[in-house]
């Protein structure tokens, strides 16, 4: 479980999250969705680290994250899998050696065990015959999948994701969505997703949050989001004609 | 007050670069990759640059040793003690700072700005030290390798040129290259070449590591690290010849 208690962050003194407080829970899917430029990614920046927040709270379990020293975030950091938005694969290695990399960086086990693993986890998210290809010959959804592959190699308790469907058409973003979700329930992983994709969200949304110019406006789950009072989120949700017209027909 | 600031964000960087190593395996790995890309792919251009260099060094001092009172083997001489002292090192890492201070800030802020260093420090990675230290490894080790290539060619392309062009005969030229040798002056081109291997690897690291944007940024950065490291060796250069010459 991770909780967010009142975070603050700014960017050269212009506020970009408020007072945001929040609970992801494990074994589920959370998502954090809103416009672009709403804040979404700095929140997840936040959580894992990458961004220094000036005030508030973030708590793994019962750590007091953003308080730790280097020593301390790395230990929590071996246990987070993270998917970033551009994939973030390293250029310069092959798939395999993309996914070997944090075993062979944080795992003392044997090359044939560690290749043994790999090649799970690379089965996993059902890429096969593609070990020796570099990122730069793959497509963008077999490019996420290996990002997921090397996030999930070393068991991680924390899975996060950063916009996964984007640049993806919608078969195979469903399909990454039902992967995510798999994944989650199958290690019971604290499961953090952020997007702006309705299917995404009406797909694996067990807890939704979200976020306007850096507050958090509403919080509830996929069931709860097409019913809200919140008129922003109304707006978000139903921003295409298609859902408009199915809601006015609903009405 | 900005300089100050980026001086202390430098400093802070090389902190960062000389902590421990996560796996020390993992970075001798890297280490001896960076040997091949940053330094034996740099011996092609070093050898042309010198060669060259050392014949245009041969025919400049033959142009202005015309005067019969000059003894020929002063020509090589003369081309010994360009390629030692000032070729080999100083500008030799001015050509170096051009090919590999712009490929490490390109590479290190081209994975910035598509999240590879994100993703490095997400797995627990100390990324600084990571993707720097082997860099700075391999040139602190491999350029004065490079600086000795660049003295042996260059005289041999002094000899080359002195000779094919008539301006001083083979034996006069070799009598040169061995008349009044001081050997200490090959401990200052190494003494030299790696403050500049330093200065090239620090400050191009520095300038990709930091980089903030998008590709455009990424070749600003690039450009960045070429100009002052060149500016820092111009600088060095001066400072060490008074310390170590004087």
């Amino acid at each position: 479980m991770i909780r967010v208690l009142n975070l603050y962050k700014s960017f050269n003194g212009k506020p970009v999250l408020e007072n945001i407080s929040v609970t992801f829970e494990t074994g589920k899917t959370n998502l954090i969705i809103g416009r672009s430029g709403s804040g979404k990614t700095v929140l997840l920046k936040s959580i894992v680290g990458l961004h220094e927040i000036e005030s508030g709270e973030i708590w793994y379990e019962d750590i007091l994250f953003n308080k730790l020293d280097f020593a301390g975030k790395k230990k929590i950091r071996s246990e987070m899998g993270m998917l970033f938005q551009g994939s973030a694969l390293f250029d310069s290695l092959t798939v395999e050696q993309n996914v070997l990399f944090p075993l062979d960086m944080f795992t003392y086990s044997s090359t044939e065990e560690k290749i043994e693993r790999v090649n799970f986890c690379l089965k996993r998210v059902d890429i096969i015959n593609a070990n020796n290809l570099f990122p730069s010959e793959l497509s963008g959804g077999m490019k996420k999948r290996v990002a997921i592959a090397r996030a999930i190699a070393l068991n991680p308790k924390y899975l996060f994701c950063d916009e996964p469907n984007s640049g993806l058409d919608p078969i195979t973003a469903i399909l990454i969505d039902a992967l995510i979700k798999e994944l989650t329930e199958e290690y019971s992983m604290t499961t953090i997703v952020n997007t702006h994709d309705m299917n995404s969200v009406m797909e694996i949304g067990e807890k939704i949050i979200f976020i306007s110019d850096g507050i958090k406006c509403w919080e509830g789950n996929k069931n709860d989001i097409l019913n809200s009072d919140c008129e922003t989120l109304n707006d978000f949700v139903f921003a295409n004609s298609l859902a408009k017209k199915l809601r006015t027909a609903n009405k | 007050m900005k300089f100050f600031t980026q001086f202390g964000r430098y400093f802070l960087l090389l902190k960062k670069v000389f902590s421990k190593p996560e796996k020390p395996v993992i970075y001798y790995k890297q280490t001896l990759k960076e040997f091949v890309y940053l330094g034996l792919n740099s011996v092609g251009i070093i050898a042309i640059i010198s060669f060259f260099m050392g014949a245009v060094i041969t025919l400049q001092t033959a142009y202005n040793t015309e005067n019969p009172i000059y003894p020929k083997y002063l020509i090589g001489l003369g081309c010994r003690d360009s390629m030692i002292l000032e070729f080999s090192s100083t500008i030799a890492a001015l050509i170096l700072a051009g090919k590999v201070g712009s490929s490490i800030a390109s590479e290190i802020g081209t994975m910035r700005v598509t999240e590879q260093i994100d993703a490095l420090e997400i797995m627990g990675v100390n990324s600084a030290s990571y993707l720097i230290l082997p860099k700075m490894i391999a040139t602190l080790l491999f350029n004065p390798i490079l600086t000795l290539i660049a003295i042996i060619i260059g005289i041999f392309g002094g000899w080359i040129a002195g000779t094919l062009a008539g301006v001083i005969t083979s034996e006069n030229f070799i009598y040169g290259i061995q008349y009044a040798f001081i050997p200490y002056y090959i401990v200052y081109s190494l003494i030299k070449t790696v403050v500049f291997a330093f200065i090239i690897t620090s400050v191009s690291a520095f300038q990709g590591y930091f980089v903030n944007g998008g590709s455009l940024e990424v070749g600003r950065a690039s450009t960045k690290a070429v100009v002052y490291s060149s500016v820092l060796i111009l600088l060095f250069n001066v400072i060490l010849t008074q310390l170590l010459l004087s």
